[in-house]
């Protein structure tokens, strides 16, 4: 195998996560984009720790998995209250911060 | 060797398709289920390189629990259900532009600087060895990580909270 399949792969799913959370509009979908580009990255880091035969990447993986939880689970409490407040998770329409 | 690279072909297939299928599609709770299938190919890619603990908490953590969070998130925000049309911004086409100005850049480099680098044949590290290496030399990180996931819990529970 080579590692460049794994890193190739891993690029492809990064730029595709980037033109979701660029491209999408609904919060929900933002955050899942998100979660596209933390995946990628955790392709890198399992198989930069393979090449190098070590366990370190593996557990940067880990630690990856983890943030990401937390990061879901703040994030949805977010868009949770902006729809509370707004009635809507329109990202185009939250724009009080505009001048 | 060869039947490693069928699966990497499936993987690697099931994956774009379905990271694709998330940035298009216009229905929020089909994006959450290709979602699935996309998390599914990383745990699998994950097995293929051996690291069996990763791949097995790939699918507990992600599928398991966050794909359930977003549909939570989905139906708390009473997203419509069926066909929508307002999910993808105007601006679409800069977001299309940088992504593939990212991916060349990105793919260029790799090509020039990993062109024909090989994975050792055997790259299995079991979950023995994984869980050595966190609690010896990685404790104090995975102690703060904790931390951080507590505080996160906090932090969701007061921001969702009504009052």
């Amino acid at each position: 195998m080579l590692l460049n399949e794994f890193l190739l792969l891993g690029a492809a799913l990064f730029a595709i996560g980037v033109y979701g959370v660029l491209a999408r509009r609904n919060g929900v979908m933002v955050l899942m984009s998100i979660e596209l580009i933390l995946n990628a990255v955790n392709i890198n880091l399992v198989a930069f720790g393979a090449a190098h035969g070590t366990v370190a990447g593996q557990i940067f993986a880990l630690f990856v998995i983890t943030v990401a939880a937390a990061e879901v689970g703040v994030g949805l409490a977010i868009v949770i209250m902006l729809y509370r407040n707004r009635a809507s998770i329109d990202f185009d329409e939250v724009d009080a911060l505009k001048g | 060797m060869v039947a490693q690279h069928i699966a990497f072909g499936v993987i690697a297939a099931t994956v774009i398709v379905g990271a694709l299928r998330v940035v298009t599609t216009g229905n929020v709770v089909h994006a959450a289920l290709w979602l699935v299938g996309v998390l599914a190919g990383v745990g699998a890619s994950f097995l293929l390189l051996g690291a069996e603990f990763v791949g097995v908490t790939q699918i507990l953590v992600y599928i398991g629990a966050i794909i359930v969070l977003f549909l939570f998130g989905i139906m708390l925000t009473r997203a419509p259900i069926g066909h929508e049309l307002r999910l993808t911004s105007t601006n679409w086409g800069v977001a299309l532009v940088v992504a593939l100005a990212i991916a060349g850049v990105l793919g260029y480099t790799l090509i020039d600087a990993f062109g024909s680098g090989k994975l050792p044949g055997d790259t299995r590290q079991l979950t023995a060895s994984v869980g050595d290496t966190l609690f010896q030399s990685y404790l104090v990180p995975f102690e703060v990580v904790s931390v951080l996931l507590l505080a996160a819990l906090v932090g969701a529970i007061v921001l969702a909270r009504k009052d």
